[in-house]
């Protein structure tokens, strides 16, 4: 922006605001202080007046920078929204005169709160930027979609639906994945009540006749670099031939493959004949192609028992600790294979918790019992051979008896593993390229943290969000099907749907340099000072999304369209060199440092509060509602997340003689609740080291304090404020004011 | 509302819940023009009024925060609250929507100053929290209501508190005189997300859910853990306000009957399950939580919150679909009667409070839409459904990670109708 600076700041009056406050001393602190060039208060400023005076000001005062001082800035979004300047947000009504009590004796110190966020809000929009769109933003409309399968043909078929070419990568030499491999499906519409044909057949077809969607069979990605908008994948195959393709986003269906039965010595896999998974009884099944199925052997089969959750929902050692989701479902499907070829052949599933969900799986369950199939409460611990047939030992949980049957086949329901590839958190991240584990990546990514999509649990390629199912910490690259969680052919149709509509999205996004979630749309990007880095690494290390590489002279590289603007690097850098347009280490020190420290005599200490913007503010924003009270020593400034927090923030207000900081972030651990993964954790890490410099300038470590706070927090994070204060008042004033 | 520009290449999202919310925002992230219309004051839907999500045991309301501020940011978004939808005309590409729009008496100088709620006298049962306690007839449905903006209750107008809550006004923002409005709009396609209700618990008659006090269902029981809700979080009971330390949840309720709903409604044995973290996070090793269940149905890579839930010594797990609920007169305790399939004993087993796991139900079954309903009264996928599509849990009883799956996959088909009208168009 080659314009001039021009700083209006406006005060409003409005509820209850002027009654409590002297708004004309705070229009004269706002220029006088504050240096802003308009300074205006107004009645009610949000409204059609209000906003005609400010608008006016842009428009002919040449106002380009906007300091409200007014409501809470997650309240009145809408109206305080101007186009083409910076606008920062002075919390007068949540922050203060809600806060306080309306007292004589308060009267003073809430002046004094209001006065400073005057001076906050008018000098954190001064080292403002409107941002003006990252020049790296390309726009590529194809997708590259990674496997074949159920997922993967789906994402391929919905994206060219919308209009995006697409690149489908299959590994084998065919389409159709596991699903290819069944003879029938579980149903997908009403009535519910018979396997149903799996679709596989058509999507191929739909997709061999599209020309927007390009297969490549018997390949692999063996390396994937850039960002979201100008991704390069290099695709080789079999035979040896590599190509290389642009992408836009990337869909990483890579689903599963088949828990090794032969775990499972205790069941009869590998030992007896005819004990068999659920996938190898799908693949006899489609031999037989409706007809009879028979034993390997050739045998009529005239009793079968499934033994539900073979080797899952186990913690012993071996098995997997989840639950497929599907093998309910997929045991009652292929007992009525049985049952519709020959309605006497006994079919006993043998389960401990019948898990047959929603109106589909319900509906399927009562074709079952329709159709004869029986259902065992019981827990199966062994198969042996029993002469030519098999004898299933098991404990009737509702007879309470040990007990066996006697079957011609024995079908394992055994669980999915996710094709997740490289477990990076696993390999450890600090020299690219060593990779102990013995699993092949799916994307070999070219990034600086590691080859593959980080992993949640147990595997899956899970995002932990319950309200954003969708958010891996690779921006432009979505996972679906079984290899982001355990599911059956109709939730994995549906969450492929899903998947393709996020890269879709982000596709446009990244063609205009917008922001991915969570902060969709935002213009602003990290951008750093070359000469003042000193390769530390640690933006690269830390970046929760993996954005940051490194260039050949060892510099911080920075993918923009990979950045998701928590700030996370700009938290971590120790020289302090990277920063947004409307996010920095100014942006927030110059409001910490303008608020008015009064001198030890006047005995007001002052509380820095860095609070988390999506749940601790809200928190206390929420508390003010109700009018619950903190302290009027404390002065509180909104981070983008915790992990943007850099330590000089801390070592500055301790200099200018803050009595006491605390941070306010959100969960963060196995149930992490920091919207950008690890934010909170880093924070706290190094938060942990800032006793030193506590030590360091002689000063109690009780001064700072960190804490997890949730959005619920409404009177706990009230309370913690003040805690702060009455510890200040224990262990007296920081001796460093002036 | 002549303000309103809808065209051909708009989308409609009918309801303001998490799927409805998802859908809108999807879409218009993707730079597609989008109407959300709600039929409340304020978005959020069942998930605003849950305290806590399994199984991370995270806050529903710090998802909303996220979803709220995208949709204060979000210029392709108009939100349409107060609003229904009463019929649907035309085709795929070409239809016709009448919206019509309750007043709320309040217009958009409300600053959520609270000046009216103080003023305003009479008292109403509570929505948000499930009619447990009162609020003003002049009122913010909830702390994070989006908009946060004040409305009046229909049943004041008219009254001297109408007139009180307009004088207590300094910015104008009351109008007395508001009226219903119609509008007819052109949309492209339209998401369905009109969600679940609570199946009726009276129904369930054996159950004593209209006679006993100290039944209550779970969506209740999710109110009275929340800090916001009527007891402040605090777990007591309704009959004398006592601590609830025994709590017995029943699974089914409602659902997996053909007497009831015929279908499972997935989320009811999470949802119970993290409930006694509830109990347990109130009263420690006091806290007793019994689950009377069929099957536990914690389904996929979440079956460890189970498994974590099953080894505390402080919740037992019985194996029984509960045959009748009488109510100990002396105490009110509810006592529950029933044979525990495992070995086959009876009980009478009393409890302090019972928490009935209650199925979900669509909560439309009058569509003003032809589309394919199953008998459960959910919305199948259908090529006759045209350009409209149902998300969330219009399709099924779903979690919340599921419905918000459906909703995005829901967002992309809408996309595909508006880019065809588009490209036939440009």
């Amino acid at each position: 922006m080659a314009d001039e600076k021009k700083i209006g700041a406006y005060i409003c009056k409005g509820c209850g605001i002027g009654d409590r406050v002297d708004t004309a001393q705070m229009v004269q602190i706002a220029t006088r202080d504050a240096k802003a060039h308009v300074a205006k208060e107004h009645e009610f400023l949000c409204n059609a007046d209000g906003i005609k005076m400010i608008q006016d000001d842009i428009d002919n005062e040449g106002v380009n920078h906007v300091a409200i001082c007014a409501c809470s800035r997650r309240a009145k979004v809408e109206a305080f929204n101007f186009d083409n300047v910076a606008i920062s947000r002075g919390n007068i009504r949540e922050g203060v005169i809600w806060v306080r009590p309306d007292t004589d004796e308060a009267k003073e110190t809430t002046q004094e709160m209001a006065d400073d966020y005057v001076r906050m809000a008018v000098n954190e929009v001064k080292f403002m930027e409107r941002p003006q769109g990252s020049e790296e933003a390309v726009y590529n409309k194809t997708l590259l979609v990674v496997g074949g399968g159920v997922s993967g043909m789906t994402a391929a078929i919905e994206a060219s639906k919308t209009g995006y070419p697409v690149h489908l990568v299959e590994k084998s030499a065919v389409l159709g994945g596991a699903a290819a491999r069944m003879y029938k499906g579980l149903p997908m519409k009403a009535p519910y009540d018979a396997p149903a044909d799996t679709g596989v057949a058509d999507m191929i077809a739909a997709i061999e006749a599209d020309n927007n969607i390009t297969v490549h069979l018997n390949s692999t990605l063996t390396k994937t670099s850039g960002a979201p908008g100008r991704f390069s994948a290099d695709i080789s195959a079999e035979s040896g031939n590599t190509t290389t393709e642009n992408f836009g986003a990337i869909v990483q269906a890579t689903g599963y493959r088949e828990y090794d039965a032969s775990q499972l010595p205790e069941l009869g896999y590998g030992k007896a004949s005819n004990v068999v998974t659920q996938a190898e009884l799908d693949e006899m099944a489609l031999a037989a192609n409706g007809g009879a199925i028979k034993t390997k052997d050739g045998k009529d089969i005239n009793s079968v028992v499934f033994v539900q959750c073979a080797g899952q929902r186990s913690d012993k050692e071996g098995h997997l600790n989840y639950c497929s989701g599907h093998c309910c479902q997929t045991s009652i499907k292929q007992a009525l294979y049985f049952k519709e070829q020959n309605p006497d052949v006994d079919t006993n599933i043998i389960y401990s918790d019948l898990r047959t969900p929603g109106v589909s799986g319900e509906d399927f369950y009562r074709a079952g019992q329709k159709n004869g199939v029986t259902f065992t409460k019981g827990d199966v611990s062994q198969v042996v051979q029993d002469g030519d047939s098999l004898s299933v030992k098991f404990k009737d949980v509702i007879l309470d008896e040990d007990t066996a049957e006697k079957a011609d086949l024995v079908v394992l329901a055994t669980g999915m593993i996710p094709n997740g590839g490289v477990d990076i958190d696993e390999v450890g991240q600090d020299e690219p390229g060593q990779f102990t584990v013995n699993v092949d990546s799916i994307l070999n990514l070219d990034y600086r943290q590691g080859k593959d999509i980080p992993q949640l649990t147990k595997g899956f390629n899970d995002s932990h969000f319950i309200c954003f199912p969708y958010e891996t910490r690779r921006t432009g690259i979505y996972t679906c099907g079984p290899v982001r969680r355990p599911m059956d052919g109709a939730q994995a149709i549906e969450d492929a749907v899903g998947a393709t509509m996020k890269a879709l999205q982000e596709i446009e996004n990244a063609g205009k340099g917008r922001a991915a979630h969570p902060r969709s749309g935002d213009l602003s990007y990290p951008s750093f000072r070359r000469e003042g880095c000193t390769q530390c690494k640690r933006c690269t290390v830390e970046c929760p999304f993996g954005a940051i590489d490194e260039d050949e002279q060892r510099f911080p590289q920075f993918n923009e369209a990979r950045c998701r603007r928590c700030g996370t690097c700009m938290g971590a850098c120790p020289v302090r060199v990277i920063s947004f347009e409307n996010y920095s280490v100014d942006t927030v020190g110059q409001q910490l440092k303008n608020v008015d420290i009064p001198d030890e005599f006047e005995e007001k200490p002052r509380i820095l509060v860095l609070a988390c913007e999506n749940d601790a503010y809200p928190a206390l924003d929420m508390g003010a509602m109700n009018k619950t009270e903190y302290s009027a020593y404390a002065r509180v400034i909104p981070v983008r997340c915790l992990g943007s927090v850099n330590l000089i923030w801390i070592t500055d207000a301790m200099n200018s003689g803050y009595d006491g900081v605390i941070l306010m972030g959100c969960q963060k651990g196995e149930n992490y609740q920091c919207h950008f993964v690890k934010g909170s954790e880093i924070a706290h890490q190094r938060m942990s080291k800032v006793a030193d410099t506590l030590q360091s300038l002689a000063l109690e470590p009780e001064r700072v304090e960190t804490y997890e706070i949730a959005i619920t927090d409404i009177e706990r994070a009230p309370k913690l404020i003040n805690d702060m204060a009455e510890t200040i008042e224990k262990i007296g004033l920081s001796p460093f004011k002036f | 509302m002549a303000d309103i520009i809808a065209t051909n290449e708009t989308i409609l999202v009918v309801g303001g819940g998490i799927s409805g919310m998802t859908a809108a925002l999807e879409a218009a992230e993707f730079g597609k023009q989008v109407i959300l219309v709600e039929k409340t004051p304020s978005v959020g839907g069942r998930v605003g009024k849950l305290y806590k999500y399994f199984p991370k045991m995270c806050h529903p309301t710090c998802g909303m925060e996220i979803n709220q501020r995208r949709l204060k940011m979000n210029p392709n978004l108009r939100l349409l609250t107060m609003t229904e939808v009463s019929a649907v005309e035309g085709e795929e590409g070409n239809y016709s929507v009448t919206l019509k729009t309750a007043p709320r008496y309040v217009n958009e100088s409300c600053t959520a100053c609270g000046a009216c709620g103080t003023a305003v006298e009479a008292e109403f049962d509570n929505e948000h929290n499930y009619n447990l306690n009162k609020r003003k007839g002049a009122y913010l449905p909830s702390a994070m209501a989006h908009p946060q903006r004040y409305v009046l209750d229909p049943a004041i107008i008219g009254t001297p508190d109408a007139t009180k809550a307009k004088e207590a006004c300094k910015f104008g923002a009351i109008d007395l005189d508001m009226q219903e409005q119609e509008t007819t709009l052109t949309v492209g396609a339209i998401i369905w997300a009109t969600g679940w209700q609570p199946y009726d618990a009276a129904k369930i008659q054996p159950y004593g859910y209209d006679r006993i006090q100290n039944v209550i269902t779970s969506v209740e029981f999710e109110r009275m853990a929340d800090p916001h809700g009527p007891t402040g979080g605090k777990l007591l009971r309704p009959s004398d306000n006592a601590e609830a330390k025994n709590v017995a949840f029943i699974q089914c309720a409602g659902s997996r009957d053909r007497n009831h709903l015929k279908h499972c409604s997935r989320i009811c044995c999470m949802a119970s399950l993290k409930q006694t973290h509830y109990v347990e996070d109130a009263y420690g090793d006091d806290g007793k939580s019994t689950i009377y269940y069929i099957d536990i149905r914690a389904i996929d890579r979440i079956d460890d919150f189970h498994q974590k839930v099953k080894a505390n010594p402080n919740v037992t797990f019985t194996k029984s679909k509960v045959a009748r609920i009488d109510e100990n007169k002396g105490n009110g305790n509810p006592i529950l009667r029933g044979v525990d399939t495992e070995g086959y004993n009876r009980y009478d087993n009393e409890h302090d409070l019972v928490v009935l796991a209650i199925g979900m139900e669509p909560s439309v079954s009058d569509f003003p839409m032809k589309v394919v309903v199953n008998e459960n009264g959910y919305i199948e996928q259908a090529e006759s459904n045209g350009g409209i599509f149902a998300a969330g849990c219009s399709t099924d009883a779903l979690d919340v990670n599921r419905a918000v799956q459906s909703a995005t996959a829901s967002a992309l088909r809408a996309v595909q109708v508006v880019n065809r009208v588009a490209g036939s168009e440009g």
